[in-house]
């Protein structure tokens, strides 16, 4: 745990200042008002709704009556009566292992290869990145390029270049819709880390770079690994987890695109899955115990990218 | 010292545009362009269809074969979405308003508590502090749909149903923020804020005039996701008042209703845009601006 605060570099203060940074801050009343605000905020409306919903795994409850305490039984549930679960599981792991990794480097690359143009090209180039983020819920458009008929854009499209003959059921067939759904959500990846990627590159130390080149880097491949990249460790956490956070969470964007429930839950996820028992099925406890276990899995998948962040950074 | 990073300004204007020329090849740079204009290709392509969709008339929505382009652009689909705006209980105005001042109040007090609340988890190196903020860190992974009920008992129980504060505090009480300022405000080298100590400033002082204007980039950026976020809200567990109820609201319903088909719903999404791109082209263009406090550092 102590490391989550370790990851960003700066931290070679010596022990006198050390000990003049305690003293400075030993008054605590104003450690207090900067905290206060924002700690009862998060407290009542994060904190405790997350400390129900766990709580709530716990118990058997259909929103009506009181929840009644079942122990284990929804986490044995999942794994040994819940074959859908398995397959959401699946799907999910799947979908995180291939758009988490590409969707992460990708917003670094564009942050970065953005970066080497004027302030206006800048600008424009990051507006149209960021413009699917921006646009909310225009992804609803891609199921009319992707339409299973011959009316479908794509398909109109390659069938008047020969390519195909036939129309090809995108969203239907299971051969096509995990790589479908998997093209929407990079589509929708340059998010809050991208923007994070552009807002650090733009405060980077411009003298940085003067020595670098005085010490013998020559391209801007090298000066990216030796100067920019370990300056960055703050903004590269903080996209991690942002990529961690919505990677685990596909699951809008395939009910949108290929419907709920997909064809033999081809791309069925675990948000699917709590959307599916919290507010159709009214099982808010197995549903909790759902969402408890995405945590874990992402909390888990956080620590190592810290840990490899921080032993990388220093 | 503001005035202070203002003087560094214009020697460092000229450093940069000499540093811009280091390392960098005009082949390479030909080669990138290249390669982000056919990216850009991709992320657009969907956008000016919704454009285009929602300037069709509905002939040529159901054409076959489908076209990409609009034929005879008509902006019938806007004024489909007008009409049936125009007909709800309450004026459109007052959900514009509702919108508006959700949006706007929200984004400011979160700036605020946010970037105050990350100054000390940044410069304030306790075990307790590096507690609180790994859970600051980690809430953002919690997924929001289990804990709709639990967030509306305590809405209840604090008679925050059907307010303002309904649709702003699960906002402000978000975690993103604070991790993002935090990460920013751990870059700012502890020694120039040590030494503004020596010379007197109180910690408010050192706060409001030093870290959060080298910070800048960092929370015009925050303007951008608590805007958005605020303003996307579709809220219909908190509200059920109708004249409190926001525009995204309404408009997402009136799409959704299946009265209007493809076209309206494009020209939904389009309206629905214009308030974010306005408040990411202000805040993005300020961000190109600052400068760099590279004169600052040792």
């Amino acid at each position: 745990m102590k490391k989550a605060a370790a990851a960003a570099p700066n931290r070679a203060a010596s022990p006198l200042m050390k000990q003049k940074q305690k003293e400075a801050w030993r008054s605590r009343i104003p450690t207090m008002v900067f905290l206060a605000p924002f700690t009862i905020l998060f407290v009542i409306f994060t904190v405790l709704p997350i400390v129900a919903a766990i709580g709530l795994s716990f118990t058997y409850f259909n929103m009506l009556e009181t929840p009644s305490f079942v122990g284990l039984d929804n986490y044995i549930r999942m794994f040994f009566d819940d074959d859908v679960f398995l397959i959401a599981l699946k799907n999910t792991l799947i979908f995180a292992l291939v758009t988490g990794p590409i969707g992460y480097i990708l917003s670094f690359l564009f942050a970065w290869l953005i970066n080497e143009f004027g302030r206006k090209l800048r600008a424009l180039l990051t507006l149209i990145f960021y413009m699917p983020t921006l646009a909310g819920n225009v992804y609803f458009v891609w199921t009319y390029i992707f339409s299973g008929d011959s009316y479908g854009l794509l398909n109109s499209t390659l069938i008047k270049l020969g390519i195909i003959s036939d129309p090809i059921m995108w969203t239907t067939d299971t051969k096509y819709m995990m790589g479908v759904v998997i093209v929407v959500v990079l589509w929708m990846s340059m998010g809050a880390g991208f923007l994070a990627f552009v807002a650090g590159l733009q405060s980077m130390d411009r003298s940085l770079y003067e020595a670098a080149a005085i010490d013998g880097i020559r391209n801007r491949f090298a000066e990216l690994w030796y100067v920019t990249l370990p300056q960055m460790a703050p903004q590269l956490l903080f996209g991690a987890v942002m990529t961690i956070s919505t990677s685990f969470a596909v699951g809008v964007q395939s009910q949108s695109l290929t419907g709920f429930p997909s064809t033999d839950y081809a791309t069925h996820t675990l948000v699917l899955h709590i959307m599916d028992f919290g507010s159709i099925r009214f099982e808010m406890g197995y549903a909790s115990a759902v969402a408890v276990f995405l945590f874990a899995m992402m909390v888990i998948v956080y620590q190592v990218v810290n840990k490899a962040l921080s032993k990388w950074s220093t | 010292m503001t005035t202070a990073v203002r003087k560094k300004d214009k020697p460092k204007r000229i450093r940069e545009a000499k540093s811009a020329r280091i390392n960098r090849s005009i082949g390479g740079t030909v080669v990138i362009f290249l390669f982000l204009a056919l990216a850009s290709i991709f992320m657009l392509l969907p956008i000016v269809y919704t454009v285009v969709t929602s300037l069709k008339p509905m002939n040529e929505i159901f054409l076959y074969p489908p076209r990409f382009w609009v034929q005879n652009p008509t902006l019938s689909n806007f004024s489909t979405m007008a009409e049936l705006a125009g007909e709800m209980w309450v004026p459109f105005e007052r959900y514009l308003f509702n919108s508006v001042i959700v949006a706007v109040l929200g984004t400011i007090i979160y700036i605020f508590i946010a970037s105050m609340a990350a100054y000390p988890l940044a410069k304030r190196h306790t075990k307790g502090m590096s507690i609180y903020y790994s859970f600051v860190i980690i809430a953002i992974m919690f997924r929001p749909e289990v804990t709709q009920i639990p967030l509306y008992i305590i809405m209840a129980k604090l008679g925050l149903i059907n307010s303002y504060a309904a649709l702003i505090c699960p906002v402000l009480a978000g975690t993103l923020g604070v991790f993002l300022m935090r990460q920013f405000m751990e870059t700012v080298p502890d020694e120039i804020i040590e030494s503004a100590r020596i010379d007197g400033a109180g910690e408010f002082r050192i706060f409001f005039r030093m870290i959060m204007p080298m910070v800048k980039p960092a929370w015009l950026t925050l303007v951008i996701f608590t805007f958005q976020s605020l303003w996307s809200t579709v809220d219909t567990t908190y509200i059920y008042n109708e004249s409190m109820k926001t525009l995204t609201t309404v408009l997402q319903q009136i799409s959704s209703a299946g009265i209007a088909r493809a076209g309206a719903g494009a020209a939904v999404a389009l309206v629905l845009m214009i308030p974010p791109v306005v408040v990411f082209i202000i805040s993005q263009s300020s961000v190109m601006e600052t400068m760099a406090h590279s004169g600052m550092k040792g």
